[in-house]
């Protein structure tokens, strides 16, 4: 079995990105994987349709840490819209790849991603009008 | 220098095993089935070896059979005992701790056709010899006991296992691949009629190992199409192996009870400050019957994978039966079977110290590891 990290997921495991919880957030989720156990918690605060902040907490691997060290230095910035397009093929790419049975990891970061930014739209209902519009981003703002 | 804790993974090999191996490997190349002086001086080496190892286990010279491996050696003892005594019956019992290459085994005899059943284990790592003696049946060909668990170290009462078992004519397998040389072995004295094992395990090569069936049993072999080994497992011999196998099997008795101490020694002071110095943390298993080298620790809050990774950068080399270092991606079985909730079993770390281990070394990986566990946690989840 493979499991060589390549050098940027060991440093993203290592040195990992926006970990914690974010003060008053706007929403948070949590998501597991039911297979290996692995637990991801998201806050997240939004501002003006985009992702102003976000941070996680991990119980899990390596690239757990990794994926979602990255995945939160991809979003923020992003809008609400843009964000949810944000794919875990992102992820791996970002990172030069990931072992083959660690992919999943990567999955269960857009998972939460997907899952706290539900969580907000539902807390917003107005903004779920902005949504259907953001097929034209540019009027978002 | 990389601290390696994983001695039950596998082990360096030793520069006298490595001397004792290099004229097989060069000059004295000559293959141990050849009729001429170059192949026949070869046999001779080897059939000493094999005395060698005998008078170490205490088995009968001629139930030794060279293989590549335990895992092998295990393949080979459950299908040949059971296809080969099928007119005592089908029927088969392994503990619920044995190795993949017993447990695995034998859920594919039971795809064959083979009854196969689990003996449980109590929280200590223990053969519960209670439910053995229930589940053990006049048609119980085969029963396989490891007899040190390689994940939490756990030693089983051998002697008495194989007393419980030969009541019902059954006979006993051991897995013995752990057990070098932290147990005594007299295969004869213990009762042990089958038993499996590999070199690398106590300093001795990779590739090499043995299967012990007692002579008299009907076994088929796995491997066919040669007459070495009497034809219970063709293929030519692997000699640098079986001498590496005997050396590295004579110098781990002959220093015993002079490392035995040493080791637990150490692993107790390791065990110790971590105790005193790391909160949260438990011992998995029972510290008494337990190999002097082993120690398989749950980490709460935190992920095993994650802290070997951390450990590894570090230049210290653990193992961890979480899941997310699993090729199948799910968690050890043998925590489950010693009762660890299943929010508990992807948190454990197994420490397994050998021969080269030195006190500095654990000292560094105590500083280490308080750091890495400390750093995990500060971002865990869990409550």
């Amino acid at each position: 079995m493979s499991l060589n990290y390549t050098k940027k997921t060991i440093k993203a495991f290592l040195k990992p990105k926006n970990i914690g919880v974010i003060k008053n957030p706007d929403a948070v989720a949590d998501v597991g994987n039911m297979v290996c156990g692995d637990q991801l918690s998201f806050s997240i605060k939004i501002a003006g349709g985009k992702i102003k902040d976000i941070k996680f907490l991990s119980f899990g691997c390596a690239s757990n840490i990794a994926t979602a060290s990255i995945l939160t230095e991809k979003v923020k910035g992003l809008t609400v819209a843009q964000a949810k397009k944000f794919g875990w093929r992102q992820i791996v790419k970002e990172l030069g790849g990931l072992p083959p049975q660690k992919v999943h990891c990567s999955m269960l970061a857009v998972e939460g991603l997907q899952k706290v930014l539900k969580t907000y739209e539902r807390k917003h209902p107005t903004l779920l009008v902005s949504k259907i519009k953001t097929k034209s981003p540019s009027k978002q703002k | 220098m990389p601290i390696y804790l994983d001695n039950a993974a596998t082990t360096k090999l030793d520069p006298r095993v490595l001397k004792a191996m290099l004229p097989y490997l060069s000059d004295n190349y000559g293959n141990a089935s050849s009729i001429h002086s170059l192949g026949q001086k070869n046999n001779l080496v080897l059939e000493q070896a094999r005395r060698d190892i005998a008078k170490i286990l205490g088995g009968e010279g001629s139930g030794f059979i060279f293989t590549s491996g335990a895992s092998e050696s295990n393949n080979f003892i459950l299908r040949g005992i059971m296809r080969a005594n099928q007119s005592k019956g089908k029927h088969i019992l392994v503990s619920a701790i044995e190795h993949p290459s017993v447990y695995q085994t034998a859920r594919s005899l039971q795809k064959e056709g083979y009854e196969v059943g689990f003996i449980p284990v109590k929280n200590d790592g223990q053969i519960d010899l209670t439910a053995l003696k229930k589940l053990l049946r006049k048609d119980t060909v085969l029963v396989s006991v490891m007899a040190i668990n390689n994940e939490i170290g756990s030693v089983q009462d051998l002697n008495a296992i194989a007393k419980l078992v030969h009541a019902t004519g059954t006979y006993f397998h051991s897995d013995i691949v752990q057990a070098i040389p932290y147990l005594k072995i007299d295969l004869q004295k213990m009762g042990i009629d089958l038993a499996s094992m590999s070199a690398h395990k106590f300093y001795g090569p990779k590739g090499v190992g043995l299967a012990y069936v007692r002579p008299g049993l009907k076994i088929e072999p796995l491997i066919s199409g040669g007459e070495q080994e009497n034809g219970w497992r063709a293929g030519t011999y692997n000699l640098p192996g079986i001498i590496g196998l005997a050396e590295a099997l004579k110098i781990a008795y002959r220093e015993r009870t002079a490392y035995l101490p040493k080791v637990k020694k150490l692993r107790d002071y390791f065990w110790q400050r971590l105790q005193k110095e790391i909160p949260d943390i438990k011992l998995n298993g029972n510290l008494k019957k337990r190999s002097e080298n082993n120690l398989n620790i749950r980490f709460g809050k935190i992920e095993g994978e994650a802290i070997l990774m951390d450990l590894s950068t570090q230049g210290i080399y653990v193992s961890t039966g979480s899941a997310c270092s699993a090729h199948n991606l799910k968690s050890s079985y043998v925590l489950s079977a010693i009762g660890l909730a299943d929010y508990d079993l992807n948190s454990n770390i197994r420490f397994s110290l050998g021969r080269y281990n030195t006190k500095k070394e654990i000292d560094f990986t105590v500083t280490a590891l308080k750091k890495t566990v400390k750093r995990l946690r500060a971002f865990s989840p869990v409550k």
